[in-house]
């Protein structure tokens, strides 16, 4: 009735185990498939800038003079649109977050690719 | 005559999820008039549109708000698709419906939560959260995202569920009916629940129609105006009829919105039990060029995505038209008149997202 609606949920409520999770003492969920941050390959990678192209967040910054690929941890979005647009399949998704971080110190990550064989004609390929 | 003061009433406020701020002309302690103001949260999200492929700019137009999100990037797609005349495959647009479904759920476990918060009732509001946990679960599991999903692309779905999964979820589902059931079961009888809203914020049929209210705001006050009705994604297979209560006041909303959580589970039954097998994308070739004025049912109401495009890879103009900007006048009307202490009540009873209507 009117004044006792609640009764019966909070006898369940009683004997049931808590709803929450004693994070951190005890692990967060995860799940398989949680789009978490962005890892690269960065010997896959040609530095040809098709990924940052297509960044919603503006996060990713590749220097292809000086074979650079960097990302704002702080900007991305986890959307995997870079890896999609990758066509060397040098970036994936991994289901973790990444840990606390502070902007304008340790929010940017730079992943140096090795030094350049002399073959051009790699270098070379264009963004379609 | 009593002497008139003018009380701010947020942007910050203890009940509000989100900035508005409103100005109330205030006779002793009956509101005799309301002015709102909005402008806290402007992103300028529909200029990005300039800049970013059409393709990309699904991620953005998701994040226009963070509640209805799946629904906003299907609108986006929706337009995009019929200015490019692509047929999207059946599995793809039965999946949307079933992710459209699920944000149902989550925004109005979440709504009725947040407004057990605004009338005081803390234990009701904490029960309908742990029983929306297990939907946004079953989103992060599905989709990889809580709250803003992320699958809908242009051209279908970037991620199937397997049939396992789906015969999983609806058992969960089964599962959490009673628990649903119990929590409806507090709105429909409660006596403090029924104290603090029946009769509070009320807004006739005729007023709603006139100041163009939409979605539970509608809907409580007799306007059976949903748009799934139309048939967009799954919807024209699939079996229902939209909620209308005729009560008119803040408790009719909250009826109606308690209402669609049964209706939406079984939405995502029948979805689930007819889903076709086959492709979730069609390949997209080429720009978009035409306009196109695409209406989606969001938990919130009708959202509109306008789209013009000129054959280049931008678009040339995005105008989202937001269901909770559309409830501002109707709000508006509804606070003259009430009393003070209801104020919170019948802010929470339009359900509103300044962040979306804002962009
Ligand atoms: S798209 Fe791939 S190959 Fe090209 S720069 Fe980005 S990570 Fe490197
Ligand atoms: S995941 Fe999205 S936001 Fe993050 S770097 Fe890739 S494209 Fe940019």
């Amino acid at each position: 009735m009117g004044l006792f609606s609640m009764t019966k949920t909070v006898l369940k409520s009683l004997f049931k185990k808590p709803a929450t999770i004693r994070y951190p003492a005890e692990p967060a969920k995860r799940f398989e498939g949680t789009r978490g941050q962005m890892e690269i390959d960065i010997d896959k990678c040609i530095f040809c800038g098709l990924c940052s192209k297509h960044c919603p967040a503006d996060a990713i910054t590749v220097n292809k003079n000086e074979r650079t690929w960097s990302i704002n941890r702080l900007w991305c979005i986890c959307c995997n649109s870079c890896a999609e647009n990758c066509n060397k399949d040098a970036i994936y998704q991994t289901n973790v977050y990444h840990a606390p971080i502070v902007a304008g110190e340790t929010d940017v990550d730079v992943y140096q690719g090795k030094p350049v064989e002399e073959k051009p004609a790699a270098a070379e390929e264009k963004a379609a | 005559m009593a002497g008139r003061i003018v009380v701010p009433f947020g942007p910050q406020h203890p009940v509000l999820p989100e900035p508005i701020h409103l100005d109330l002309v205030l006779e002793d302690e009956r509101v005799v008039e309301a002015i709102p103001s909005i402008g806290y949260v402007h992103r300028g999200l529909e200029k990005l549109v300039e800049k970013r492929d059409f393709k990309d700019f699904v991620y953005i137009a998701e994040r226009i708000c963070g509640i209805c999100s799946f629904t906003h990037s299907v609108g986006y797609c929706k337009a995009i698709e019929a200015i490019m005349d692509l047929q999207v495959p059946e599995r793809a647009q039965y999946l949307r419906t079933i992710w459209s479904e699920y944000s149902r759920l989550h925004s109005h476990l979440l709504w009725l939560g947040l407004y057990a918060d605004a009338m005081g009732f803390e234990n009701l509001f904490m029960n309908a959260w742990r029983i929306r946990e297990t939907i946004l679960d079953a989103m992060e599991e599905t989709t990889g995202g809580r709250v803003i999903q992320g699958v809908c692309k242009v051209g279908g779905v970037r991620r199937d569920i397997s049939d396992a999964k789906l015969k999983e979820m609806t058992a969960k589902l089964d599962s959490i009916g009673g628990e649903i059931e119990d929590l409806c079961h507090v709105f429909f009888d409660d006596a403090s629940v029924k104290h603090r809203s029946v009769g509070v914020g009320m807004l006739s049929k005729e007023d709603a129609h006139k100041l163009g209210a939409v979605g539970p705001v509608a809907k409580g006050s007799g306007i059976a105006l949903d748009l799934r009705q139309t048939g967009y994604s799954a919807y024209g297979s699939l079996d229902f009829k939209p909620i209308v209560e005729t009560g008119c006041d803040c408790y009719s909303r909250c009826i109606v919105r308690a209402k669609e959580l049964a209706q939406s589970v079984d939405l995502i039954k029948q979805a689930a039990a007819n889903i076709p097998a086959g492709d979730i994308e069609v390949k997209v070739k080429g720009n978009p060029d035409g306009e196109y004025f695409s209406r989606v049912e969001q938990p919130r109401g009708e959202c509109i995505h306008y789209v013009k495009a000129n054959g280049s890879k931008n678009i040339l103009r995005e105008r989202v038209r937001t269901p909770s900007s559309a409830n501002i006048p109707p709000l508006v009307k509804m606070l003259e008149g009430c009393q003070m202490a209801d104020v919170p009540v019948i802010v929470l009873s339009i359900d509103p997202c300044i962040g979306c209507a804002e962009r």
